[in-house]
């Protein structure tokens, strides 16, 4: 059941292309990176395989099925910065159940805090916004988890225990998990195969 | 002045803010709890702790340009004079230059080549050119204006104008990420070279492995505070030679290390614990972890405030 994209070309306007004709497979299970300096489209192909972009040439499926353009996503994406990611006039608790109802086993993995559930997200820390945006991602519903530089701007220790609790649940769940940064140690550390772009 | 006498000697700074919660119910929040730092001409101090820990606001704090609802106490010497905010506002730009951390420090209404030639002496033309080149900006880039250039571009806007100034003191905050990876490098490289010169440089950061190379010293910063100051020899193998059993955890669970998480995490400000900020977290701690705040020490070359680091 692989999430895949086939001959996949993409620029935004008529600035040059970005994507030509990119082709990847990444199945259930599995763990894998995706490098490159900036700007040579990590971000877009994200955005692409989850959705947010549509792709002049190729196709995205999930399942041999075109990903639905309604109700829950399978493919979540996690973006760099978390402070963008959720809407600055709703409180946490509203956040967090936007897209499904966490349970407290879940909470408490991530160490979400019941008292940051009344916070607005200024009043929390990129780590303590960040862990938010991971279990918002993470319903049962998800086949596919795509991280776009997730702990890009976290420290080391922040970064070891987001990931963590993301690859042991990945695999109990059997998730395919898309790892994207430039950090060649964190990749080398968590993926079983590596897409240089 | 002495010879090692050093530019910059930040003791015991508290920064806190005072805010409203509900109608005129006002709130003081604590960010940056006793932290002491100091730098010696010639070296780079790396501060390093996790984005929205309160790092940025130790660089306000230095430059006096902390937002009006922010109390701070404790001292800061320039040069082993009193650091006052008069002095703030005349030594700001001349003898301390800041890289923010965020492009939007930019004049939107000023071309970028005028900007970075406002800190030059002289307002020299050629000077502001062999900066851009250096960092891979066009000519034509100097007669643009900030929203007309790319995040990377006015990022390396903002290193420029702090390169070429000839202050004695570069405070630059997170200058590196969303760069190549080479212009990081010459960024860091050009730090380098400035503080050998003869000039002070502290690079705050939440990349440790970025500044292993660059940095003398090290300074753990961790919920608002400096934990631990070490000479960058001591961040290898395993940690052993660190003092701080913060910062032993941090480099331990670097990826090119042993990736192991210690549980618990960073308290926000507003809910500090009572001792040790680290205590909760802290396999070492003993009661007088949790009854009162270890002051900062002297160990081995280092500093830590710790009751139990050897």
């Amino acid at each position: 059941m692989p999430l895949e994209a086939k001959g996949i070309s993409f620029r935004y306007g008529n600035c040059p292309w970005i994507l030509k004709d990119f082709s990847l497979t990444v199945n259930r299970g599995e763990v894998v990176g995706i490098s490159g300096h900036s700007g040579c489209g990590k971000s877009t192909l994200a955005r692409i395989l989850s959705g947010y972009e549509e792709p002049q040439l190729g196709t995205v499926t999930l399942d041999g099925k075109p990903l639905p353009r309604h109700g829950y996503n399978p493919v979540q994406l996690i973006l760099q910065h978390p402070e963008k990611a959720v809407n600055p006039r709703w409180r946490m608790d509203k956040t967090i159940n936007e897209g499904w109802v966490p349970d407290q086993e879940m909470l408490d993995a991530f160490g979400i805090n019941d008292n940051w559930l009344k916070r607005w997200p200024n009043e929390l820390s990129a780590g303590e916004l960040q862990r938010f945006c991971v279990v918002r991602a993470l319903s049962s519903q998800t086949s596919v988890l795509i991280a776009d530089e997730m702990t890009t701007m976290l420290d080391a220790l922040i970064q070891a225990q987001i990931w963590h609790v993301v690859t042991e649940i990945a695999k109990k769940r059997n998730l395919a998990l898309i790892v994207i940064s430039h950090e060649k140690h964190l990749i080398k550390r968590l993926c079983q195969r590596v897409i240089e772009m | 002045m002495a010879l090692n006498q050093s530019v910059l000697s930040v003791n015991e700074l508290t920064v806190s803010f005072r805010q409203y919660t509900r109608g005129l119910r006002q709130i003081e929040l604590t960010v940056i709890t006793g932290l002491s730092a100091e730098i010696q001409p010639g070296k780079i101090l790396a501060v390093i702790g996790s984005s929205g820990s309160g790092k940025s606001l130790l660089a306000h704090a230095i430059l006096g340009i902390l937002p009006s609802n922010a109390r701070v106490t404790g001292t800061m010497a320039y040069d082993g004079e009193e650091l006052t905010a008069e002095r703030q506002v005349k030594l700001r730009g001349r003898e301390i230059a800041f890289i923010p951390q965020s492009v939007n420090y930019l004049d939107p209404l000023m071309k970028v080549g005028a900007q970075v030639r406002a800190s030059i002496k002289d307002n020299k033309k050629e000077v502001q050119r062999d900066i851009f080149a250096r960092y891979h900006l066009d000519s034509q880039v100097e007669n643009l204006y900030p929203f007309q250039l790319s995040g990377g571009m006015a990022r390396r806007v903002l290193v420029s104008g702090a390169m070429v100034s000839d202050a004695r003191l570069i405070i630059a905050d997170e200058p590196t990420p969303g760069l190549h990876p080479e212009i990081v490098e010459e960024a860091l490289t050009h730090l380098r070279q400035l503080a050998d010169e003869g000039r002070a440089v502290m690079l705050i950061t939440h990349d440790v492995g970025a500044v292993l190379n660059v940095a003398d010293y090290i300074a753990v910063f961790y919920a608002g505070t400096t934990v631990e100051t070490a000479p960058v020899k001591d961040f290898a193998g395993k940690g052993e030679a660190l003092r701080h059993p913060y910062s032993k955890a941090l480099w331990k669970a670097l990826p090119q290390n042993d990736f192991i998480p210690v549980s618990g995490f960073q308290p926000s400000p507003g809910d500090l614990p009572l001792g040790c900020l680290f205590s909760p977290r802290c396999p070492m701690a003993s009661r007088e972890c949790f009854e009162s705040r270890p002051l900062e020490r002297e160990l081995r070359g280092g500093k830590v405030r710790c009751y139990h680091a050897t």
